[in-house]
């Protein structure tokens, strides 16, 4: 029997209209799925804002850095070099150096201003990933899997906030007291601050936003951009704030009110 | 045919080295399975036996990409019961040691798993009682 063109062609497409039906992705077990947890909180751009007037009416103090640091068993490293932080705090003028003159005092370019990963808009460090290990979620998070990194720091180099650290060593040795039910990294794996990504899924905010106000203070405001009534959109309305390095169209999404 | 002999000779020592692993292990008789550490409670994994015997890496896997990239944290077994997904929290619930269950297996089989590099094998009490509240 031939074929002519015309209808070896007809039924290659007939072919492929059927197997376009196929459901491409199946779950493991019939009748098993996933699903987000009935708790989970929902949003269309999460973001944060730091009141720096109020951070600073504390002075030295670390509560947000000791709380994520101890929930999310980030190691304190003995050696500088290795240092491993998802928020910390840094000199003003290192921060913004564009906010600082020759004229500004000492105490003003070098007090501590809280910092962490920006959660930008246009993150680089998601452009540079060779795995697609570090990725931008629909609501804005800027995510790590850490099964996916390979450990080039392509994104630790990329990052204009330097926001990222790597794990030069294996960092359970270093554990801040007994460790968390969070996973610890291992060597070779870059980390970040991811929002608490594990927390608002289930319905919980930033654990630094909540240390913070857990002392009274309220300099940390999380919430969703999306919604117009959340106490970081009001606070965006109504007052002069600054972003890290704007210049560079990254468009960070942790916002300071100097 | 000229130097036969080297060449049978060659082609049994090729045949020998090439299957001594199998001699090896005939020689080294028949391995016994470890004994692993049942759950104390629980009667039924979250899926048949069977199934998790056979393809639990496959489910982990599917967990892992769920939570880290869906952001999905429950699991909706096949008989309607729904699971946190996590092994820390979930699966060492029943499983409490993974060192007389996942890892004595693995050994047994020659797997290496390197789940526990950064996952923890141990509940912590105060986790463990949030957990209970539905938190991670």
């Amino acid at each position: 029997m031939t074929m002519r063109r015309r209808s070896f062609l007809k039924l290659a497409g007939l072919g492929l209209a059927g197997a376009s039906t196929v459901p491409v992705a199946q779950a493991l077990v019939r009748g098993a799925r996933t699903e987000a947890g009935p708790d989970a909180l929902k949003g269309k751009r999460w973001a944060m804002v730091i009141d720096e007037k109020k951070c600073l009416t504390r002075g030295g103090c670390d509560v947000c850095v000791q709380a994520c640091h101890r929930a999310h068993n980030v190691p304190a490293m003995a050696n500088p070099r290795h240092e491993v932080k998802w928020l910390w705090k840094e000199q003003f003028g290192h921060v913004f150096p564009d906010r600082v003159t020759p004229y500004t005092p000492a105490v003003m370019k070098e007090r501590p201003t809280l910092v962490l990963c920006n959660h930008c808009d246009n993150p680089p460090c998601v452009r540079v990933c060779p795995t697609q290990s570090t990725w931008k979620r629909a609501d804005g998070l800027v995510m790590m899997d850490m099964h996916r990194c390979i450990g080039c720091r392509y994104c630790v180099v990329a990052c204009p906030y330097g926001s990222r650290s790597f794990n030069f060593e294996d960092p359970r040795p270093g554990l801040r007291g007994e460790p968390t039910d969070y996973p610890t990294r291992t060597k070779g794996v870059v980390e970040k601050c991811t929002f608490c990504a594990e927390r608002l899924a289930v319905g919980q905010r930033p654990l630094c936003v909540e240390a913070c106000e857990g002392i009274g203070c309220g300099a940390l405001t999380f919430g969703d951009l999306g919604d117009p009534a959340s106490p970081v959109s009001a606070l965006l309305r109504e007052n002069d704030v600054a972003r890290r390095k704007p210049e560079l169209g990254t468009s960070p999404h942790v916002f300071y009110l100097l | 045919m000229h130097d036969a002999g080297k060449i049978v000779l060659g082609l049994g020592v090729f045949g020998v080295l090439v299957t001594a692993p199998v001699w090896y292990g005939i020689g080294r008789g028949k391995g016994e399975p470890p004994e692993l550490q049942r759950p104390a409670t629980a009667k039924q994994c979250i899926e048949p036996t069977a199934f998790m015997r056979a393809r639990h890496m496959e489910l982990l896997n599917e967990w892992r990409d769920a939570v880290v990239r869906d952001a999905d944290r429950v699991y909706v077994a096949s008989d309607g019961q729904h699971h946190e997904m996590s092994l820390t929290g979930t699966c060492l619930r029943c499983h409490e040691d993974p060192e007389k269950f996942c890892i004595r297996c693995h050994a047994y089989a020659g797997v290496e798993a390197f789940c526990w590099d950064c996952h923890q094998k141990k509940r912590t009490m105060a986790v463990s009682a949030r957990r209970e509240r539905g938190a991670p």
